[in-house]
């Protein structure tokens, strides 16, 4: 017989507001097992966790129940109270009468009534648990970034410079992502290129980091501390380790109808190219889908002009398995398509465009060399109307755009506006908004800028409709404060487009089996204490795959992302779950259901001598459950017909004996 | 059971550690208020959940035993919500055919941001059995005390 202590928390007034936790403390001293009951103010601080361990050592107690918040929150710090006063750490079982209780149920009667109930629940539970010993597993020492923007950057030099080997795996020839694209960054007006592009050599020359341009990952197996990975490195037909990046074959190559993704399509390449000038790796990528010699066997003008030899026409995918201690996601976002949204007229003038496409236009690498010229006529634009939140905060319209802040288009757009004013003081800026959203160091001193040294025209409302007439665009909108109608002709149309998680992102999550929002940005492991953990042990979140950011926030959150894969990498061996299956070797009978269901190939079957009754020997096949493989999802506990699989921490019996408390 | 001669239904809902907990936590932080009625088990995954517990509670008295995971392709452990659908769904026919309404069974996916969804799943569904009164086919009356 087990003997029980209950500890009821108040929570402050979180759990005694609405339920009256003496009563439950009182209640529960009746339970079968049960030799101590008490009520503490805040269970979980110092004093709190003294009570435990007093109570522990005083009534000899061999298992407790805490009532208090989710398991989720504090069910780790009472194992290790337990822990620390000698008793098994799976002792432990938590009543969660904060978050399902206290907070969702208003009247103290009903609120007492269900927190006793879960009590009873918890004891009932305790009552059949038994101590575990977790199992130890070893640590890969090396990390895999899955992406490399310059949140992708940031966390693989940080690991990098802690001695920790890292790989970053990057869709794209190059690394750099959005922020390569960019001109000038706010508040600061740092060239983009000049603060990244270092960045981006540090990482090619950086001992302890590998690149894996235009590749992905494919396959993703294992768990915390070892991980397996299958990267498809794609056929760029031309061999990394021989091109020099010359660029001789780039100017060579005589298809040249080939959009440019990245200025967005507003130029064209050739069918090989290198992306820009500081790509890293400085490698140039044929275009399968657009390379004459690929497509006919008529052409091989860049393998003739290549000095270096490094033209391979036959190159294949190639698979590389890997095996990694931690994962980090750095997914990164894009610009939402404008298709929806016709009433901009996005389709029908290229003189309506994105914010993104805005950015090429100013940069000196772009497509106009940096001159602000519309794409239609290459005139100079004299009135400008930027509309703010195209398919952010689009709560009515969710079908077409997004219900949230995509945080970065206020400052972007105020930096827009700002340097076209700089440099084009003639040029006329609208800005039409529903909110300016500045928050953020120096962000607002920044719009303020804007607006009173730069007369840029901030006008609160949105525009209804685009018309092209003519060479120009016809604005309608709304002035919420004048409340009138405007009619703007703009040169011009700037469209800040909502940020959506990239699309890579979402089959990304199904390898790594981690979760997602309803917006298909990651989750992470706890909203303020974990911002940087998925809730899937050694996935880690970087940047904006977790949620809308600016670059300082990105990078601020690839150095924590960085932080707890040190922190992870560092440790020798990681301890695992001891709650995994168990198969009892006396009533198994080797059918191979369980092996069939087990989604980790965790159960293997061997024979066994049993001794029989008679005194005779028998072999008999029965399944055996590997423990550092099997995670303990329990699905072939289901499965096991015999009732032979049972799952520690989760058995049968202690289920059923929660169901029989609550039925009760 | 009866409260004040109003027919309070008893819920049990099993709620997957990695999703629909923490969609019910979710709930708690969002205040978001659904009825007492509701008890949550937690278990490691849906596909934990053996035919049996449910049983087990209809025995005992439960008006109504709802299901929670992660949706489809998110589950936590890969596979483990593709089981729980294809046993629900063979298991609610057969109680079905037993007598418990297929309104009194129900496995829902809540993920660990929808705590709106859970509450409001909640809501629903302790409305749906409160219609249908209690739970009288299956419950076993030696469990009665």
């Amino acid at each position: 017989m087990q003997r029980i202590g209950v500890f009821v928390c108040h929570c402050g007034t979180n759990i005694a507001g609405t339920i009256d936790v003496k009563a439950v403390a009182e209640a529960l001293k009746n339970e079968p097992g049960v030799v101590f009951s008490t009520d503490y103010q805040y269970m979980c601080s110092q004093a709190g966790q003294d009570i435990i361990k007093n109570a522990i050592a005083e009534h000899k107690l061999t298992g407790i129940v805490v009532c208090s918040c989710s398991p989720r929150m504090h069910e780790n710090t009472f194992r290790k109270t337990a822990a620390a006063a000698g008793l098994n750490s799976y002792m432990v079982e938590i009543a969660n009468i904060r978050e399902q209780c206290s907070w969702v149920h208003k009247e103290m009667p009903v609120g007492t009534e269900k927190a006793i109930i879960l009590g009873k629940a918890a004891v009932a539970k305790v009552n059949l648990n038994a101590p575990l010993t977790p199992g130890e597993s070893p640590v890969t020492k090396r990390a895999l970034v899955i992406g490399g923007g310059i949140a992708g950057i940031q966390t693989a030099l940080d690991i990098a410079d802690a001695g920790f080997p890292v790989d970053i795996v990057e869709t794209k020839p190059t690394i750099g992502g959005k922020m390569a694209q960019l001109d000038k960054t706010f508040p600061t007006l740092d060239c983009a290129a000049c603060i990244l592009t270092p960045k981006m050599v540090e990482v090619a020359q950086h001992e302890n980091i590998r690149i894996f341009s235009y590749s992905e990952v494919s396959e993703i197996k294992g768990f915390v501390g070892n991980f397996d990975v299958t990267i498809k490195r794609r056929a760029r037909y031309v061999k990394e380790d021989l091109c020099t990046g010359c660029g001789a074959c780039t100017e060579k190559c005589p298809q040249k109808k080939v959009p440019n993704e990245f200025n967005l399509g507003m130029d064209n390449r050739r069918a090989i190219y290198i992306p820009f000038a500081q790509a890293v790796p400085k490698v140039a990528t044929i275009d399968a889908d657009y390379c004459t010699m690929l497509k006919t066997g008529k052409c091989g003008v860049c393998s003739k002009v290549c000095t270096a030899g490094a033209i391979d026409y036959q190159a294949k995918d190639e698979f590389v398995e890997e095996k990694y201690g931690a994962i980090v996601a750095a997914t990164g976002f894009n610009p939402i398509s404008m298709d929806k949204f016709d009433e901009y007229a996005y389709s029908q003038s290229k003189d309506v465009i994105t914010s993104l496409e805005f950015e090429r236009l100013t940069n000196a690498a772009g497509p106009t060399a940096g001159k602000l010229l519309r794409p239609s006529d290459g005139e100079h634009p004299h009135t400008i109307v930027f509309v703010q939140c195209v398919g952010s905060r689009c709560a009515a319209c969710a079908e077409k755009g997004k219900e949230y802040c995509s945080k970065i288009c206020c400052m972007y757009t105020a930096k827009h506006a700002m340097l076209t004013r700089d440099k084009y003081p003639d040029t006329d800026v609208y800005v039409f908004y529903i909110d300016v959203r500045t928050p953020g160091k120096a962000f607002d001193e920044f719009y303020r800028r804007a607006v009173e040294e730069y007369g840029v025209h901030y006008i609160k409302g949105m525009v209804g409709k685009v018309s092209p007439e003519g060479n120009k665009l016809k604005v309608q909108a709304s002035d919420l404060i004048a409340g009138k109608q405007l009619h703007i002709d703009a040169d011009l149309v700037v469209l800040a487009a909502a940020i959506e998680p990239d699309k890579s992102a979402r089959p990304l999550a199904t390898m790594l089996t981690a979760s997602m929002d309803t917006n298909d940005f990651f989750t992470e492991a706890h909203p303020k204490l974990r911002p940087v953990e998925s809730p899937t042990a050694g996935v880690f979140l970087s940047g904006t795959c977790q949620g809308p950011k600016d670059i300082p926030e990105t990078v601020s959150q690839a150095g924590a992302a960085a932080s707890k894969v040190i922190g992870l990498l560092a440790k020798d061996k990681l301890t695992g779950n001891p709650c995994v299956a168990h198969s009892d070797e006396n009533m198994c009978n080797g059918c191979s259901t369980c092996g069939n269901v087990c989604p980790y190939g965790a159960i293997t079957y061997e024979d066994k001598e049993f001794r029989m009754p008679d005194r005779t020997t028998k072999m008999r096949r029965i399944a055996v459950v590997n423990e550092a493989v099997c995670q303990g999802c329990g699905c072939c506990t289901v499965a096991c017909m015999s009732g032979a699989m049972d799952l520690k921490g989760f058995m049968n019996k202690q289920i059923m004996a929660e169901v029989d408390a609550i039925c009760k | 059971m009866q409260v004040n001669g109003e027919f309070k239904p008893l819920i049990v809902a099993f709620c997957c550690n990695w999703c629909s907990y923490a969609g019910a936590d979710l709930a708690g932080n969002n205040r978001l208020n659904y009825p007492a009625e509701v008890k949550i088990i937690r278990v490691p995954c849906s596909c934990r959940v053996n035919p049996m517990f449910i049983l087990r509670a209809f025995q005992r008295g439960a008006d109504g035993v709802i299901l929670c995971g992660c949706h489809p392709g998110d589950c936590h452990y890969t596979s483990g919500n593709y089981y729980t659908r294809r046993r629900m769904a063979l298991l609610f026919s057969m109680l079905d055919y037993l007598g418990i309404e297929k309104e009194r069974t129900r496995v829902e996916w809540v993920s660990a941001a929808e705590g709106a969804k859970f509450a409001a799943t909640m809501n629903d569904f302790v409305e749906k059995v409160t219609a249908l009164g209690e739970n009288k086919r299956l419950e076993d009356l030696r469990c009665k005390k």
